[in-house]
């Protein structure tokens, strides 16, 4: 949620200027001095729908001509129906239409969806208490102000603020799963003052408003006022926080009903506020496409200019412009010599367009979305446990999944299993290990296991107390009757596993957590006896002061705060003295890959509670910069505390963790773990999932090696040199950064957040300001690095840079959780776990998985699959339209000029739409060049494809040359042969349009038998459509040309086809030149399967045999 | 193919075949053992097809004449001066050409006439007709396509019958061919079969004339005007009312445009009962009516008998084609047979088994 970063729509302009908002609860004002300048507010209709039934056309064509492809068809297609062009406008009309047709449709029912889902939202019945009435509205009549009555398992129609609810302390419990994807249940709750107002009449006096923020996007974040007005008393002023506030989309749950009150209404939601689409990701391919686009551009205008400037060389003899047989029109005699040359060169442009097809760009889309299905259909990506299978978010990127070059792992729950359990403990330097053997009922010393020493046994009891204390675990009853407590049917619930884990761990020691009730914790301890204790304060945790704090009040009165969090954000807070003997403990635990967290405490006497008390009060009634200034305030109290002890939790790692990374590094790819944990816990993991190899040498950079002195630039800077150094030493050529790998010394880097925003954010006078170059060669350099300490938008941070570095390599993010969310939609391919930590990552995420080693499958054989797919597609499309139009253009050079078009109409319109379209489409789903098993086992095979090398301009113009060559000898060898004085053995003659068909003849032909060569995986469909295309186009050919067709004025193709075919000679220049136009390629295979003929190689290639192989694996 | 779901858990992934992307697929790959028996195969195929069409080529005799009369070359050059940039009609202008054979000029003989840089394929002109007029539609006929244009109506504003630029420059010399058994005996016609000059369906089906009124077709003709450029009106193009007005198959046959500037079409054939064998040893004369400019635009005219095979008149083209691409094909087979066992030698260790 930390990038929500969009901008706030605006209802109302004179909201802008407006910090804060004022509303009346139940509509009704209260008795206030000043003068009241009233606000408008918008209206509570959800409209998520793009179009209405008025603007769909015109909005709608708009958006879809802002396509530059689409837009280029309109211009082709206008210009043929202005100029007289030698194609009718139909030829590209039609497909045009088709193309637009189709994407209108389903743009059309998607938002016919949404309109269905709006109306169902915006009708749903609400009740409204109005002046102590109970009345029935629509949902989009509330307004803000209104106080809404919301049930059981209802969902709330807008933001609102708890007021009251059935539950007597005033709280509510909901999930806000449809909203971020955390299914535990969350306490909302209302301030004290209206909680008793449970009765509708209750509300018809309340006089009371509240003042809030203008509405933002981010869901964790409230901060508001309610002022309480009573009769002849000063108001009541109580904060409100983000737990008092009930969003729209979340769920009540567990309570019969609340009221609320309407604060931000319709598309002011913070729902509504988070619906924004996400910025569009664009893939290589895509970039390559367009580049060869404009060298087609380039090439269609320098045909038709070349044409142009030509036409009037030829014509500047007078016989050759006007011959007698063939004189012009009046008309055409007196048009300006100007417009007609320009006329002429659209002309030549509309006859040569064709080399664009505008069905390349139907069937990438097409391919891509329908390829996308074979991920989501994998078997090998299905869960059992969370009984999932993978999920695409989108389909553009299919592609780009074979081109990663850099990974940016998070570690926790991605790399590891984020089921936590409680290792181990150390009290007082005591290092504490719970017993192997389960041991039923808690005796004194049952549940503790000492290794050698003991701590005192008072200091036991705080430590456990403060572990069921600290933390902010809920608990959840099977069985609904209070005051009976079984242990078995306690269910704990927690946003973070460490705390499920530390509270089970205090339970394995006889303390056991109970639950919450009218802000009093209770607690089961070894004695069996139940402590309760109530619970003043809570200080949250969060990302920035890594701990967490609570202030309790035990039944004798004393004050307590207990504190957990990370040793760093600890130790420095602790009295010295106390922190020798833990951290000794902290490091080696942390060597082993476990997640540390220091407990200490505080007591307070009354006085200075009251204090205490005040300040955070006051921190929490501030409307402005109230996060601030609670975190000074929480800075202030949690110090000077006394350490007891540690923790550590174990974060086992996933299955096939180790396996995974190492392929993916053999594969060329660089890993990087990008998390929040410390250093050495991260560390431990990146050895034990073979990130660093025992070999790596590590270079750190981090506040241990720098040091937290003043001279903390001077020796960065010192660093960066060292290492920059050492590693272009062992680097002289840039070239061998990937295949050096393995030979040279690998290097490992080490770099923690603070140091990296030290380069990252350094001061202008600093001398560090140009090291972010050197920095980033040093992290080129590098097979691993591991960032730790990480804040999510420093990960986002660091995808962007490494982004943004010469050659702009295809970075993939992959994790769980929702602080990577950030670098998610940073990175070109954004990866979600579907994990424990929520559904966030998953749901901004381009594709989700259920664990981190399908992405070997994921990347290896899909990704490389893909790419090859749509690599061979695109250049496919290119080559068979150049093949098709250079005869054409050829042929101009033979008929004055005059764009006289070679083929038929209907083959134009055809060529691509019928029959070579599906061939192509079929190859780009199915094909498999080397088998999925193969290329899963093998993660070499991947750098084959690496650095967009089929899409590459030298694969490019093999590609163009083949074409141009293809092109030349079918119109030639057609040519030379229509210079036989027949070629039917009863000696009548051809025209124009049976060479034009036999050039069609050939081409079909050739492009269709070119993709059957390149097909390597021969499925049935493939058969299908290959030898279907051309059966149909034979078919295709007799009909067309077997009818006198009413509606055309021409009949040029009558029976042109059928005489074609009588001819033996036509025939077997047919043969002779099909077989010429492939003898390039065939000769190209040819030499590289000579040459790999080692049988080593040839069974990592293919099958050597012509043979139809089944795969036996027991598929249906 | 069976496609077959399966049920348990609604979210779990079909296991087919298809959906796995596992699909029995036949995998071939041309190594070097399939492929190089394949260009010793092809080639030494198409060095037979080669030869063999090089040997029909040449048995397929020709003899052709350029009548255009340029200024000093042939006996048509009045002819050509008379004719020269003038539009047609012209007045009949007559010149001869004759040839002698020395042997049996084998059948069946087809007359054919070529014009050359005649822009028969100009966009302008191909498109100058009216299907739908040709194939004898009533209203067509009074209302010719706008494509015709200009020789869409005549100034008085008649439609022209047949309409366009293809129709309206119908090739209009016409040849006569003589035969002297004996030197200096009588000369006696050789009959020409004008019929059958033209595709079946296109003189059957794609052309009609429009319905005779009262029998004639003259009438059917009425209140339309001749091509400016014709000497007379469509329905006395021949006497043979099978052969006249737009069924006429000289017509037919200048109407199907042709692919390339220089083009050949059939003017007729030579199957008369006493010359069913061929051309006899003797000497001809073709008597030519030269009525058609081609200097205007800087073009030529031939007169070609040419002997037709099972393979269509005289080319040479596909057999060389066939023989070049053939040795190609063996040579390309030969260097890779050498690459190969290079190759095999280079790693022939563990090779010998398979």
């Amino acid at each position: 949620m930390d990038m929500a970063l969009t901008p706030v729509p605006e209802c109302g302009v004179e909201d802008q200027r407006l910090v804060a908002r004022t509303i009346f609860i139940g509509q009704q004002l209260v008795p206030e001095p000043e003068s009241y300048v009233p606000e408008k507010f918008c209206n509570n209709r959800i409209v998520s729908s793009k179009y209405t039934i008025w603007n769909f056309l015109p909005k709608n064509l708009f958006e879809q001509f802002r396509r530059i492809a689409n837009f280029y068809f309109l211009i082709i297609f206008l210009v043929q129906v202005t100029v007289d062009t030698p194609t009718s406008p139909i030829t590209s009309g039609l497909p045009l239409f088709f193309v637009i047709t189709v994407t209108a449709i389903k743009q059309g029912y998607e938002d016919w969806l949404r309109h269905r889902a709006d109306k169902e939202v915006n009708e749903s019945i609400v009740y409204v208490i109005e002046k102590g009435r109970r009345l029935k509205k629509e949902s989009e009549a509330i307004e803000v102000g209104d106080i809404v009555e919301v049930q059981a398992d209802e969902t709330f129609p807008c933001d609102l603020i708890l007021l009251s609810s059935s539950n007597e302390d005033g709280t509510c419990y909901v999930t806000t799963a449809s909203l971020d994807g955390e299914s535990n249940c969350k306490t909302q709750y209302s301030v004290r003052d209206t909680s008793s107002l449970n009765t509708i009449h209750s509300y018809g006096k309340i006089s009371a408003t509240i003042e809030c923020e203008q509405p933002q996007p981010d869901l964790y974040k409230f901060i508001g006022r309610i002022n309480i007005y009573r009769k002849n008393v000063d108001p009541v002023v109580r904060s409100l926080g983000p737990e008092n506030l009930l969003l729209k989309g979340a769920t009540l749950k567990n309570t019969k009903k609340i009221y609320g009150v309407a604060v931000y209404t319709g598309m002011e939601t913070k729902m509504a506020l988070n619906y924004q689409g996400k910025s569009q990701k664009r893939s290589a391919v895509e970039k390559s496409i367009n580049g060869f686009l404009i060298v087609y551009l380039c090439l269609l205008v320098s045909k038709a200019a070349i044409c142009t400037t030509l036409k009037y060389v030829w014509q500047s003899v007078t016989h050759n412009d006007e011959p007698w047989y063939n004189e012009k029109t009046k008309h055409d005699r007196e048009t300006i010599k100007v417009l007609k040359v320009f006329t002429d060169f659209l002309s030549f442009m509309v006859l040569f367009n064709f080399i664009i097809p505008v069905s390349m760009y139907v069937t990438v889309e097409m391919q891509k979305f329908l390829g996308s299905f074979f991920i989501a259909w994998d078997k090998d990506f299905y869960d059992e446990e969370i009984k999932e299978g993978a999920l695409v978010n989108t389909s553009d990127l299919n592609e780009e999944l074979g081109q990663v070059e850099y990974v940016f792992t998070d570690k926790t729950g991605t790399l590891t299993e984020n089921t936590m359990e409680f290792i181990e403990c150390c009290i007082d330097g005591h290092r504490y290990k719970p017993d192997p053997v389960e041991t039923e009922g808690f005796s004194e010393t049952d549940g503790i296991q000492p290794d050698s020493s003991r701590a005192e046994k008072s200091r036991e009891q705080l430590f456990l107390r403060a572990l069921c204390l600290c933390h902010t675990v809920e608990t959840q009853m099977k069985d609904d009757i209070d005051g009976i407590f079984e242990d078995t049917e306690l269910t704990y619930i927690s946003s973070s596993p460490d705390e499920i884990a530390l509270v089970k761990g205090a339970k394995k020691y006889g303390y056991t957590y109970l639950g919450i009730k009218d802000y009093r914790m209770r607690l089961e301890n070894q004695q069996n006896e139940i402590e309760e204790y109530e619970l003043l304060h809570t200080l949250p945790f969060d990302s920035a002061r890594r701990r967490m704090s609570v202030i309790v009040r035990n039944a004798r009165g004393d004050i307590f705060l207990f504190c957990k969090g990370a040793d760093s954000t600890i130790f420095p807070r602790v009295q010295r003295g106390q922190i020798e003997m833990t951290k000794v403990h902290v490091e080696r635990n942390a060597l082993d890959g476990y997640r540390t967290l220091c407990v200490a405490y505080k007591e307070y006497t009354r006085e200075e509670y009251r204090i205490i008390n005040q300040k955070i009060l006051e921190a929490k009634m501030a409307l402005q910069d109230r996060e601030e200034k609670l975190e000074k305030v929480f800075d202030e109290i949690e110090n000077d505390m006394n350490l007891i002890g540690a923790t550590a939790v174990e974060d086992r790692l996933q299955d096939q963790a180790a396996e995974t990374i190492e392929a993916l590094h053999k594969a060329g790819m660089k890993v990087w773990v990008l998390t929040g944990d410390k250093m050495e816990t991260a560390k431990s993991t990146c050895y034990a999932c073979r990130l660093f190899q025992t070999n790596t040498e590590l270079l750190e950079l981090t506040s241990r090696t720098i040091g937290s002195s003043e001279r903390k630039e001077e020796r960065l800077h010192e660093l960066l040199v060292d290492y920059h150094k050492k590693l272009l030493f062992d680097f002289p050529k840039r070239r061998s950064i990937k295949k050096g790998w393995g030979e040279h010394q690998e290097y490992g880097l080490i770099i923690d957040g603070s140091t990296l925003s030290l380069i990252l954010n350094a001061s202008q006078d600093s001398i560090l300001t140009n090291y972010k170059a050197i920095f980033l060669q040093i992290c080129i350099h590098c097979t691993a690095v591991l960032c730790c300490r990480m804040a999510p938008l420093q990960k986002a941070q660091i995808v962007k840079m490494v982004k943004n570095i010469k050659g702009s390599p295809i970075t993939l993010s992959i994790g769980d959780g929702a602080n990577d969310v950030s670098m998610i939609l940073e990175s070109h391919v954004g990866i979600g776990i579907k994990g424990k930590e929520g559904r966030q990552a998953a749901r901004n995420s381009d594709y989700a998985v259920p664990k981190f080693k399908h992405l070997r499958k994921l990347l290896l054989a899909h990704g490389h699959l893909y790419y090859v797919r749509i690599a061979h597609l695109v250049q496919y499309f290119f080559y068979k339209n150049l093949c098709f139009i250079l005869p054409q253009f050829l042929y101009q050079f033979f008929c004055g000029f005059s764009q006289q078009p070679l083929y038929d109409a209907a083959y134009l319109t055809m060529y691509n739409i019928c029959f070579t379209s599906l061939p192509i489409l079929a190859y780009s789903l199915l094909e498999q060049h080397i088998s999925i098993d193969v290329l899963t086992a093998d993660p070499r095979l991947y750098m084959r494809i690496s650095d967009n090398a089929k899409l590459k301009w030298g694969p490019f113009f093999y590609w163009m040359f083949l074409s141009a060559f293809e092109g030349t000898v079918f119109f030639f060898g057609t040519y030379f042969l229509y210079q036989a004085t027949s070629l039917e053995e009863n000696g009548k003659g051809f025209g124009n349009w049976t060479f034009g068909t036999t050039v069609y003849t050939v081409l079909v032909f050739t492009v269709t038998l070119k993709l059957a060569m390149d097909t390597r995986f021969w499925t049935w469909i493939n058969h299908f459509v290959i030898w279907g295309s051309l059966v149909f186009y034979v078919f295709f050919s007799f009909f067309w040309g077997g009818i006198i067709w009413p509606f055309l004025r021409q009949q040029r193709m009558y029976f042109v086809f059928a005489h074609m075919v009588t001819s033996v000679s036509t025939w077997l220049a047919v043969i002779l030149l099909i077989f010429v136009g492939l003898f390039p390629e065939i000769l190209m295979i040819v030499v590289k399967n000579v040459r790999r003929r080692t049988p080593k190689a040839s069974n990592l290639e293919l099958p050597m045999l012509v043979s139809y192989k089944t795969i036996g694996n027991g598929y249906v | 193919m069976a496609w077959s779901a399966t049920s348990p858990g609604a979210n779990q992934p079909d296991n087919t075949a298809f959906t796995q992307q596992r699909l029995p697929a036949w995998q071939p790959l041309l190594s070097a053992g399939i492929t190089l028996p394949l260009f010793f195969c092809v080639g030494l195929a198409f060095i037979g097809l080669g030869l063999g069409l090089y040997y029909s080529s040449n048995g397929i005799k020709e003899i052709e004449y350029d009548y255009t009369g340029e200024p000093g070359i042939g006996n048509c050059t009045a002819c050509a001066r008379v004719g020269e940039r003038v539009a047609p009609p012209h007045p009949n202008c007559t010149c001869q050409w004759c040839f002698s054979l020395p042997e049996l000029f084998q059948g069946p003989v087809f007359l054919y006439y070529e014009l050359s840089n005649f822009y028969q394929n100009n966009r302008r002109y191909v498109v100058s007709r009216d299907d739908e007029q040709l194939s004898g539609l009533a209203s067509a006929l009074r209302h010719p396509a706008n494509e015709c244009a200009p020789y869409q109506r005549t100034p008085t504003g008649l439609p022209i019958a047949p309409c366009g630029a293809i129709a309206n420059s119908l090739f209009n010399d016409s040849f006569k061919l003589l035969y002297q058994r004996q030197p200096n005996g009588p000369y006696d016609e050789v009959p020409l079969d004008r019929t059958g000059i033209a595709w079946w369906t296109d003189y059957h089906v794609k052309f009609h004339n429009p319905a005779p009124i009262n029998g004639s077709l003259k009438l059917a003709f009425h209140g339309t005007a001749k091509p400016p450029n014709w000497p007379r009106p469509v329905y006395d193009l021949s006497p043979d009312p099978n052969n006249t007005g737009f069924v006429n198959q000289d017509f037919v046959v200048w109407m199907r445009t042709a692919a390339l500037p220089t083009f050949r079409k059939l003017y007729a054939r030579i199957r008369h009962v006493n010359y069913s064998a061929g051309l006899p040893r003797g000497t001809y004369c073709v008597n030519i009516t030269y009525n058609y400019p081609v200097l205007a635009f800087g073009g030529q005219k031939r007169i070609i008998f040419s002997s037709i095979s099972w393979m269509g008149g005289k080319n040479p083209f596909l057999g060389i084609a066939y023989l070049t691409f053939g040795s190609l094909c063996i040579i390309t087979g030969f260097v890779m047979l050498i690459v190969y066992i290079r190759y095999q030698d280079e790693n022939g260790d563990g090779d010998e088994d398979e």
